[in-house]
């Protein structure tokens, strides 16, 4: 999230799409409510489905599951064509004004660069025009045909009303209104924000309906504002850590990414990654103090502090494909802490084949759940698989003290309550320690290169169990190895914490476990994430800076000096977050520094309107460029990082009821599809339904921590199929019958749900039906039922490779 | 009077007399069934709910080094003391005859489970690790790069573990070679 929970009390229109919001994450819902009863505030759902979300929205328009790119870029057309951007802001703050590359096409579908081979684009084209001094060109009238704004603007002409109703089945009257009243905060002093959350994500072309989203923000200058924003809400308690953290297979820790295999040496990697321009310019000092937090000691200039001893990858080893590689016999033992495939990995009967391949799995968890017992699942004969598996009971949140960040960036410490019931329910962390120094001991001696890394990691954090959690947090905030001199004084003493990411090197004098949490622990014996200090009513924007720690710097707004014009005033009285105020005193007694309600999302001491710096921590950045992560210093309406185009198009799923009415290529060119068995797609002449799958506020996910709960599965007990009226009545389904729902891919019984909450809809003419299903189910706990992802295909986003679980092709018939 | 119901509730703990009772209107019986209530001298710990991703605030009550209750936490910016319905289920995580408490160990081929101590089943994972790796370990690539992977070991999990927990997990899978390296995030 760009925001966070508490900051949307401050919206004026609140666009839920590909959420249900009120049920998915009900206590963070109220804030919604709020800005609806004191703030005015209008609330418009577009789901496929009719939820409790859409109960209390002023409006709820359905739409066609997986059409969302032609919903945003009918927003985007319609946004542009009645003049409801936000002028300033465009020509100010974001890439509108710079030029594109001669070479640069959109043709028939399909970007420049497209090589049908590879199924894969090179991006030489997608670049900016730039002069003899390789200085991008601009237009800040943005009249030039070729700058983005007009790019833009014409990419997005095709998405008329006509065209996009058509292909989305939602009425013109509908999308008007929808779009207007997004489009009403491209002033100044409103500001409405996008809630998104698996209905935008899970689909071939999810990163683009993301993105599809930022560009609506930017296009109305809702970016940097309080009740602005693109906030996903994310399914679990540590989604946005362990993804800070990199359990990820292309990043580490702060996003610094993994190096490549022709990264040679360290100041290759960091040579090629490093970016020339904004505040990503510091990577070698994060990197440096990463590789001196993990190494310890053995890490030395001389051997680029063990920068060597990483793995080097390229290519996709994503969830999906590391279960492909499985089921091929290439991966031999798993390790799944808080994971269960079994029911939460698309396409089940690849993921139970591809578990019956292992040598050995390691399963921790609460519960003995569906993964751990997947050789005596239904249909399985145990004496034919040969898969050594270990259950280890882990500890629950109130056995254990650590921190979770939520969907908002707040970090937040949780204190142990009780002990575990016995010595062998452990933590994870225990368990990782454990095994890491269990790794060590059987290496001990080894001279081998390759056994370096597991003899050098750093693992002391002391002796006693319940300071582990502690310890570590220590070690992620960074700490000074020797003293960390400035301007002969000296700012931290070795050994001591570091305050910010601000004082790190790339000498080796820090360490620092991950840049974007250091000031999480800046001092020992201070813990910001277990701050408890609440904004009192009227004080501020619900910021509530002294409650917990927010990366970056606890900032909750990110990209705020949006907020300002560019004399550095609050754009809005109304929506002010940061201002600069030149009388203000700095520690040196020099004048001059950013204030407001949240803490800067700038330099704090560049004034407005200075150009751009040559050199330093903030290179490339100016007084007047509030994006300061990019090497343009603004927010990008085009973007060449994208593996799918650097806008976003619109492609059917790759299981679709209609052919794509906006460009003659079907399916994204780009996106996978991965060669398995288990994989094989349907038509619609089979399956003719349009099939998505959701979840249930009394379930939680795979449902190892819902469906062993005997209040929640005696609320939620068994499996079911949402069916319009019209099409229950096609098929001679009643209420509670029995019924089959079947894929390419393979079949669940489940019990009909006659609803209105679905409807028929008329989709390029064509009438089409929408059916959905929840999918927590599985064959263990109390409340039991068939696992949906039986039904979903192994397709990939290009960017991300997560599954098309939203809008594919199924067939419901009556009786199981 | 600007006081939260936490607040009040520890006021109230830490002063005696009727009159502070007087001042907050509350009439006899209910201050009775305050003072009854079975969280009354139960250990109090902030605690943060682990379901979604909104971060509730959570109250965990224990006594005897047992938890006896749970529930949301007042003083929360976010949640206000709210809790949803998997939130309000939370203390059922924790105390439930379902739990699978001690390890539990599947031989090859095995129709069955059989208990086992942590320590034995840690050895035998730490070993199996250290074969698999070191059979499946590729030092260098076609191109002759240096690329140290563990091509043989997927650790996957997980977005309900703590950060320390992750970042825990980061270093030693990468450190030993691991690739294919995930959590939820992806599906």
């Amino acid at each position: 999230m760009t925001n966070h929970f508490v900051d949307m009390k401050n919206a004026d229109v609140i666009f839920i799409m590909g959420s249900n919001f009120a049920e998915n994450h009900p206590v963070g819902f109220h804030w919604v409510l709020e800005a609806v009863e004191k703030n005015g505030a209008t609330l418009i759902h577009v789901d496929p489905r009719f939820t409790r979300t859409s109960s209390v929205a002023h409006k709820h328009i359905h739409v066609r599951s997986g059409s969302d790119i032609a919903f945003l870029g009918g927003m985007i057309n319609y946004i542009i064509e009645n003049d409801l951007y936000d002028k300033f802001y465009v020509a100010n703050y974001t890439t509108a004004a710079l030029i594109v590359s001669d070479d640069y096409k959109f043709e028939d579908g399909l970007f420049s660069g497209y090589d049908d081979a590879t199924r894969g684009y090179k991006n030489e084209s997608w670049q900016y025009k730039t002069d003899k001094e390789k200085k991008a060109l601009k237009d800040p009238s943005l009249q030039d045909p070729r700058c983005v704004f007009q790019v833009l603007k014409q990419h997005y002409s095709r998405y008329s009303l006509d065209k996009v109703s058509a292909i989305t089945g939602v009425s013109k009257d509908d999308l008007i209104y929808a779009f207007k009243t997004m489009g009403s905060t491209g002033t100044p002093d409103r500001s409405g924000f996008f809630a998104y959350a698996m209905g935008w994500t899970q689909s071939s072309t999810g990163v683009q309906k993301i993105r599809t989203g930022a560009m609506i923000q930017l296009l109305l200058g809702n970016i940097g504002l309080p009740g602005g924003g693109v906030n996903a809400l994310r399914g679990h308690a540590n989604v946005q850590g362990a993804t800070d953290m990199a359990v990820l297979y292309h990043d580490l820790p702060g996003y610094l990414g993994m190096p490549a295999p022709d990264h040679k040496d360290l100041a290759t990697y960091l040579d090629k990654t490093t970016a020339k321009a904004g505040y990503w310019v510091n990577k070698p000092n994060f990197t440096v103090s990463q590789l001196k937090a993990w190494f310890g000691d053995a890490a030395t200039k001389a051997n680029d502090f063990g920068y060597d001893w990483l793995p080097k990858m390229k290519g996709d080893h994503s969830f999906q494909q590391a279960f492909v590689d499985m089921n091929q016999g290439k991966i031999k033992g798993a390790i799944f802490p808080g994971q269960n495939p079994a029911v939460g990995g698309p396409n089940t009967t690849l993921m139970m084949n591809a578990l019956s391949k292992l040598d050995w799995l390691v399963v921790k968890d609460f519960f003995v759940h569906e993964t751990a017992d997947f050789w005596q699942a239904p249909g399985m004969d145990p004496s034919k698989i040969g898969t050594e598996v270990f259950f280890l009971p882990a500890a629950t949140v109130v056995e254990k003290s650590g921190s979770l960040t939520n969907s908002g960036r707040w970090i937040q410490w949780h204190f142990k309550s009780i002990d575990p019931p016995n010595k062998d329910v452990v933590s994870d962390l225990d368990f990782a320690i454990d095994l890491g120094k269990r790794l060590q001991k059987l290496y001990e001696g080894s001279t081998a290169e390759k056994d370096k890394p597991v003899l050098a990691m750093t693992l002391n954090y002391g002796d006693d169990p319940d300071k582990f959690p502690e310890n570590v947090l220590k070690e992620i905030n960074g700490y000074a190895i020797t003293d960390i001199v400035k301007d002969g004084k000296v700012l931290v003493k070795a050994g001591e914490q570091v305050p910010s990411f601000v004082v790190l090197k790339n000498d080796g004098s820090t360490a620092c476990g991950n840049w974007l949490y250091s000031g999480a622990f800046p001092k020992e014996g201070v813990n910001n994430t277990a701050r408890r200090e609440r904004e009192k009513p009227g004080e501020g924007i619900g910021a509530n800076l002294k409650w917990a720690f927010s990366w970056p710097v606890n900032r909750r707004i990110l990209y705020n000096r949006t907020s300002a014009d560019l004399d550095g005033r609050p754009r809005s009285d109304r929506k002010k977050v940061i201002w600069w105020d030149a009388e203000a005193e700095l520690p040196d007694g020099k004048k001059g520094k950013w204030v407001g309600v949240d803490v800067p999302d700038f330099k704090g001491d560049l004034p407005p309107g200075t150009p751009k710096l040559k050199d330093g921590p903030f290179k490339g950045i100016g007084g007047n460029d509030p994006f300061i992560m990019n090497t343009e210093g603004c927010g990008r309406l085009f973007a060449a990082n994208l593996k799918d185009g650097p806008i976003p198009e619109f492609y059917e799923p790759f299981e679709s009821p209609t052919e794509n009415a906006i460009c003659p290529v079907q399916n994204s060119p780009v996106a996978k599809v991965y060669k398995t068995p288990e994989n094989i797609l349907g038509k619609a002449d089979k399956f003719p339904f349009v099939l998505t799958t959701y979840r249930l506020t009394e379930h939680h996910l795979s449902g190892v921590m819902s469906r062993n709960l005997p209040w929640l599965a005696e609320l939620m007990p068994e499996l079911f199929v949402e069916i319009s009226l019209d099409l229950a009545k096609e098929l001679g389904l009643a209420n509670g019958e029995s019924c089959t729902v079947e894929t390419a891919r393979g079949k669940v019984r489940a019990k009909a749900c006659v609803t209105d909450r679905l409807k028929p809809m008329t989709i390029n003419g064509k009438k089409v039906h929408q059916v959905g299903m929840p999918w927590h189910y599985g064959f263990k706990g109390i409340a039991t039922g068939d696992t949906v992802n039986t039904l979903v295909a192994s397709i990939g986003d290009p960017n991300v490779f997560i599954q098309e679980s939203k809008g594919f092709l199924c067939n419901v018939r009556k009786g199981v | 009077m600007g006081i939260s119901r936490r607040g009040f509730l520890k006021l109230a703990g830490a002063t005696t007399g009727a009159a502070l009772f007087a001042d907050f209107n509350v009439a006899g019986p209910v201050r009775a069934y305050a003072m009854e209530l079975p969280i009354k001298g139960a250990k109090e710990t902030p605690t943060i709910c682990p379901y979604c991703s909104v971060g509730c605030g959570q109250i965990a009550h224990a006594r005897d080094g047992k938890l006896i209750n749970l529930e949301g936490d007042p003083d929360h910016p976010i949640s206000l003391g709210r809790l949803c319905p998997k939130g309000s289920a939370t203390y059922e995580l924790t105390v439930n005859e379902r739990r699978q408490n001690k390890v539990l160990y599947r031989a090859p081929n095995s129709p069955k489970w059989e208990e086992k101590d942590l320590s034995w089943a840690m050895d035998r994972i730490a070993q199996k690790y250290k074969e698999t790796r070191d059979a499946s370990f590729v030092e260098t690539d076609a191109d002759g790069n240096r690329v140290n992977q563990t091509r043989g070991i997927t650790w996957i999990g997980s977005a309900c573990c703590d950060n320390e927990e992750t970042y825990l997990f980061a270093k030693l899978a990468r450190s030993t070679g691991l690739v294919y390296f995930e959590h939820q995030a992806r599906i």
